[in-house]
């Protein structure tokens, strides 16, 4: 199991900040689980792989499409807005 | 309250700016200059009165992202200590959402590393902020122009096309 998050607009996107997702495999590439939310719901998955969103894992950011393993955090953040 | 070189904290409740700055000030006795910036909830959005405002962070990586930042303030400049204070959770219009201060011993270095700090906290810490009016909400993304101020550190992400505010 791994955590999502989705912040800021992502998150009334996907209904919420926070959700867990069941790996169909112990060491899931980033990109079938983009594929699997993508599939659940076509605008969320556009706003996912949309070049703005930034994606960390287990709070860094990455930019390979790596493999996620259980208990893993993988943070969806769109552009920041602090200050 | 030591003098430590970089100060950062992140609440959920409201806080006193003027006292921040007095603890700063007292914190850094060998400093010419203390320069400060404070940023305040606003009081009309786009086209009607904000009725509260909410900013969103990522605990832990949040944190970092600004540790960072004033470790690459001091790294550019000769500073004595910086402070940042950073509201999340849910600000009522006037409330003060981020404060932040640099103390140097001439003032140049502490304008430049407070003007740095802030211009680079809206584009680089992970902070999402929603105006909720009585029409209902919208997330503020920075303008072009946020990100023209951090270029050379950190452009728009790839794709970025937002220019309004």
């Amino acid at each position: 199991m791994a955590t999502l998050l989705f912040f800021g607009r992502l998150g009334d996107m996907a209904g919420g900040v926070e959700r867990e997702f069941s790996l169909p495999e112990p060491e899931t590439k980033l990109k079938t689980i983009l594929d699997v939310l993508n599939r659940e719901d076509l605008v969320l998955g556009a706003a996912l792989r949309d070049p703005s969103t930034r994606i960390a894992v287990n709070g860094e950011i990455v930019t390979e499409m790596g493999c996620i393993k259980d208990c893993d955090e993988i943070a969806f953040m769109p552009p920041f807005s602090g200050g | 309250m030591s003098g430590e070189p970089v100060s950062i904290k992140l609440l959920a409740a409201p806080f006193d700016p003027g006292r921040a700055l007095s603890e700063f000030t007292a914190a850094h006795p060998d400093a010419g200059g203390i320069a400060s910036f404070l940023g305040v909830t606003r009081q009309s959005g786009a086209n009607e009165p904000v009725q509260h405002l909410i900013l969103q962070c990522y605990p832990g990586v949040t944190e970092r992202a600004i540790e960072d930042l004033c470790r690459t303030a001091h790294d550019q400049w000769p500073l004595l200590g910086v402070s940042v204070i950073h509201r999340y959770g849910t600000m009522a219009p006037g409330d003060p959402i981020v404060f932040v201060a640099a103390a140097s011993i001439h003032r140049q270095e502490a304008l430049a590393a407070t003007e740095f700090l802030i211009d680079n906290l809206k584009t680089r810490a992970p902070f999402w902020k929603k105006e909720v009016t009585a029409s209902g909400s919208r997330w503020i993304e920075p303008t072009l122009e946020d990100y023209a101020k951090t270029a050379d550190l950190h452009p728009a992400p790839q794709g970025f096309k937002n220019a309004r505010r």
